[in-house]
């Protein structure tokens, strides 16, 4: 380690990086998160606080971990278990009862619920709804008290955050990073995390690493209060979104904007009438709530891979690096997707699960066109 | 394996947004004097018109001190949509003469956003302003846009401020001259400039009693004419506690800071130490704003023909800048410093959210949350040690400026609060976001969604791999697992 440094120092504090950084420094890790802005300013901070992501091979760790992490990071993150997922049309019910099916099959609880149970487990739901399904496990929490507790806690282990500090590039030697620059100057390090979301690939480039990445903003709307439902977590009809403990409505789904990224990260991110369509699902869905005032909307930008999942890897060259993109839903698998980052970095391998599929070697054959087989590309200004 | 791609992302927003129902030639929000002036000179320049006012609010609204801080003092009229809307055109006579010139006059009517493509936004059709009465909302398009908004006010928190009877000049001034409904008899007035003055003179000609003036600094802030010499001015003073009963504040209590003092009874305290030009649509919009002290804090950036940094839309009158002769923001502030120093730590700065300066100071989440031993270790200070203070990220932490208010009793305070904490001044602006007015869920809902957008819903990003579970990546399961969420619209 040289100059101003430390041990391991992150590139990039949304959920991914200050996770890992708090695994590290539990681990006795010197670490440095260094974040172009404030931590969690960008999706960790504006998305859905969902937690249930059974596909991913790091939910069992996941859901192992949220019930303790008030008290591990000695914050509250307003972690609540469970969802109840709603259906208004028998294409959305044949859906969840597909989902159901996935999550029992991976020994995860979930039932069948009629409409009556729907109305029992959260009182706002319409009385026409179709029933759907119940998750006994997942859950969700607030995004933006989370973010805070992680960076908090890192500190309070003795782990260092340089907020308003871009990394512009990496110096290497003898196939190690050694240093990251910034314009507040270098710091020094014996390995490095880059987990920068969309700029992710921007930054690994400069390493000689391809890392595919298509960025789209997406939007969310919050209401004023509503009576606490039995269960806060409740979605269905096409959207995803949460009850938080103040009573607030917060929800989001529908169509995205395929966005071209740049190294400083978005200029803005504007929210459009499509709150519109939100309103009207969330009415739908809650009608007891359909009076209730919307009093903000926000967007956040989230990264995809061309295959949607996350790539988590410890490089062999250079052999100090490890990069992690959660490809758009990374805010609930982060207690373990942190875990796991920080056993790479010490390790070299996760301790808890199997991250193989998700190397980044996947995409070796990759074409060069590959936003533009799938339509994942920017509205030109020509065109609008 | 690969699934066969198109070129198409039927999950994305192109083509989903909807044109507006109408597009017009010239859209004014706002039918103050400038509003009004603008659309009789476009009309008079053969231009068609559409000049949209919110006004007369609803009187639900109107308790949710939206748009201007009415403090609960209207009386029952509010409630007659008909007397208002006559009363509105009592009030502004010009309203008449742009009717006259063919101007579309829609009274009643919120504009809640303005959308125009720019960093970060493609998908616009064209550029709308989002509009809604009571029962709906709609889009409108333009090829020009003048925003008219008029100015805000800024209350200042204090024992008791959060009692009915406690309102700012904006609110009292439309309640008197606008509406012809104000409720109180006995006011006493904060603030000795320009705009504590005029608040004054309106009391005057209404009939009213005006039990003191008061001023936290040592002089008056602007020219006492003799013809207010009855009138008490109380410098290097400030309101110590505003009494409540049944009806509100019956008497408040006035002395300088750390001083002895004396109690005044009145009905009505009117905070007229600022206001700030309401700059809430073209924030949401992108527009870039500037911190102008001698235009009354954040303004738009204009050219010198009025032009924003956005394409044809403009913004004049109050919404431009307020003239004030005054350093506004070194005299809000000497304001907030002074009122720091009455009360304790337990007066309320976020009434929606009731969050106290402590909380505030603290950074302390909501009493629903726990408060865990480490947090105690955490406050205002500690977070300036990690970079500049970010209103934004202190709303997140405590909930000041997140409720249903949409923070405008609380936005300016909470930011010079901080700003005198920290002794860090100027503290950036929080920024807005549509909707700018608080618009029930089914008000604001499009429930003639466009076919497009309903067919392409998907409740994430609709790509078809991601929600593979892990297990079945690689094997013949795969295929199976790869599905949307999207619902089958038919
Ligand atoms: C509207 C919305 C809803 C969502 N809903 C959910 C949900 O319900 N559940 C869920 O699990 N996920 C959800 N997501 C996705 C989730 O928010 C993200 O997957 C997750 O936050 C990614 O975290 P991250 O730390 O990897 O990336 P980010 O949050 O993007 O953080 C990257 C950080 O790197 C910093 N950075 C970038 N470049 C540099 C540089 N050069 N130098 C220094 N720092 C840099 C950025 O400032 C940023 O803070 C949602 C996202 C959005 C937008």
């Amino acid at each position: 380690m040289t100059g101003k440094g430390a041990s391991v120092v992150i590139v990039g504090g949304g959920v991914t990086g200050l996770s890992s950084a708090w695994w590290l420094a539990r681990a006795g890790c010197d670490v440095l998160v260094l974040d172009k802005g404030i931590v969690g300013w960008e999706a960790s901070g504006r998305n859905g606080g969902g937690a249930s992501h059974y596909h991913s091979p790091l939910y069992a760790e996941e859901q192992r971990l949220w019930p303790l992490m008030d008290d591990l990071l000695g914050y509250p993150t307003e972690y609540r278990r469970e969802r109840v997922i709603v259906a208004m049309s028998p294409a959305q019910l044949a859906s969840y009862h597909k989902m159901a099916a996935n999550f029992n099959a991976l020994g995860y609880a979930a039932d069948h619920i009629d409409s009556r149970q729907a109305l029992d487990l959260a009182p706002l739901v319409s009385p026409q709804n179709l029933g759907g399904i119940h998750v006994k496990f997942g859950g969700h929490a607030n995004p933006q008290r989370t973010v805070q507790a992680y960076a908090w806690a890192i500190q309070d282990l003795g782990g260092k955050i340089i907020q308003n500090c871009a990394v512009t590039g990496f110096q290497t030697q003898g196939g190690k990073v050694t240093a990251v620059d910034t314009a507040q100057g270098t710091f020094g390090c014996d390995a490095v995390v880059v987990a920068a979301g969309p700029q992710s690939s921007m930054l690994l480039e400069k390493l000689g690493i391809s890392l595919p990445l298509a960025a789209a903003r997406a939007e969310m709307i919050v209401t004023e209060p509503a009576p606490l439902m039995a269960i806060g977590g409740v979605d269905g009809n096409g959207l995803y979104g949460r009850q938080t403990l103040r009573g607030n409505l917060a929800y989001g789904g529908g169509p995205h904007e395929w966005l071209d990224v740049s190294a400083t990260g978005p200029a803005a991110r504007p929210t459009t009438p499509l709150m519109r369509n939100l309103a009207k699902r969330v009415a739908e869905l809650l009608p007891s709530a359909a009076h209730l005032r919307v009093i903000r909307s926000w967007a956040g930008i989230v990264e995809n891979t061309p295959d949607g999942r996350p790539v988590i890897e410890r490089f062999n060259s250079p052999s100090n690096l490890t990069a992690a993109t959660m490809s758009g839903v990374g805010f609930g698998l982060s207690p373990a997707s942190g875990h796991a980052i920080a056993d790479l970095v010490l390790e070299g391998q996760c301790s808890f699960t199997d991250l193989s599929k998700l190397a980044l070697g996947r995409f070796a054959d990759l074409p060069s066109d590959w936003r533009e087989q799938r339509g994942w590309v920017a509205i030109s200004s020509a065109g609008s | 394996m690969p699934p066969n791609f198109d070129g198409i992302d039927r999950a994305a927003i192109n083509g989903k947004l909807p044109r507006p129902e109408r597009t017009v030639q010239v859209l004014i929000i706002g039918a103050g004097p400038a509003g009004t002036a603008a659309a009789i000179s476009e009309a008079k320049s053969g231009a068609e018109v559409l000049l949209v006012d919110e006004n007369p609010v609803s009187a639900s609204l109107m308790g949710l001190d939206t748009p201007l801080y009415f403090g609960g003092r209207m009386t029952t009229a509010v409630q007659r949509q008909e007397r208002m809307l006559e009363q509105i055109f009592a009030s502004n006579p010009a309203l008449e003469e742009a009717l006259d010139l063919g101007v579309e006059v829609a009274l009643a009517t919120y504009a809640w956003g303005a959308f125009v493509n720019g960093p970060g936004l493609a998908a616009m059709p064209q550029p709308v302003v989002g509009l809604a009465n009571e029962e709906r909302a709609w889009l409108v398009g333009f090829d020009k846009l003048i925003l008219a908004t008029g100015a805000r006010d800024i209350p200042l928190a204090f024992p008791g401020w959060d009692q009915p009877g406690v309102m700012g000049a904006g609110g009292f001034a439309a309640l008197v001259e606008r509406y012809d409904a104000f409720a109180g008899r006995r006011i006493v007035v904060l603030g000795s400039g320009e705009l504590g003055l005029k608040t004054v003179s309106l009391a005057r000609a209404k009939g009213l009693e005006v039990v003191a003036i008061v001023e936290a600094l040592p002089q008056a802030q602007a020219m006492v004419g003799s013809d207010l010499a009855d009138i008490p001015l109380l410098t290097g003073q400030v309101i110590h506690s505003a009494y409540s009963g049944l009806n509100g504040v019956e008497r408040i209590s006035v002395g300088p800071v750390g001083g002895p003092t004396r109690e005044l009874s009145c009905d009505t305290v009117v905070m007229s130490i600022g206001m700030a030009p309401a700059v809430e649509l073209l924030n949401a919009a992108g527009g870039v704003l500037v911190l102008d002290s001698q235009r009354g804090g954040h303004v738009p950036l204009l050219t010198s023909q009025g032009a924003t940094t956005l394409p044809n839309v403009f913004v004049i009158g109050d919404s431009a800048g307020l003239g004030t002769p005054q350093d506004s923001q070194s005299y809000q502030m000497a304001w907030m410093r002074a009122l720091l120093g009455v009360g304790d730590e337990q007066v309320i700065v976020c009434q929606c959210e009731e969050v106290t300066r402590a909380d505030l100071l603290g950074v302390q989440p909501p009493n629903y949350l726990q408060r865990p031993e480490k947090l105690a270790g955490r406050d205002v200070h500690t977070l300036l040690a990690d970079g500049p203070i970010n209103q934004d990220q202190i709303k997140r932490l405590t909930r000041a400026c997140m409720g249903a208010c949409q923070a405008r009793r609380c936005r300016e305070q909470v930011a010079l609060t901080l700003a005198c904490a920290t002794q860090s001044a100027p503290i950036p602006l929080a920024g807005f976001r549509a909707p700018v007015r608080p618009l029930p869920l089914k008000v604001l809902a499009d429930w003639d969604e466009a076919a497009a957008m309903t067919a392409g819903w998907d409740v994430w990003f609709g790509i078809p791999s991601q929600w593979v579970p892990y297990v079945d990546i690689g094997t013949e399961r795969e295929a199976a697992q790869m599905v949307t969420f999207s619902e089958d619209p038919a």
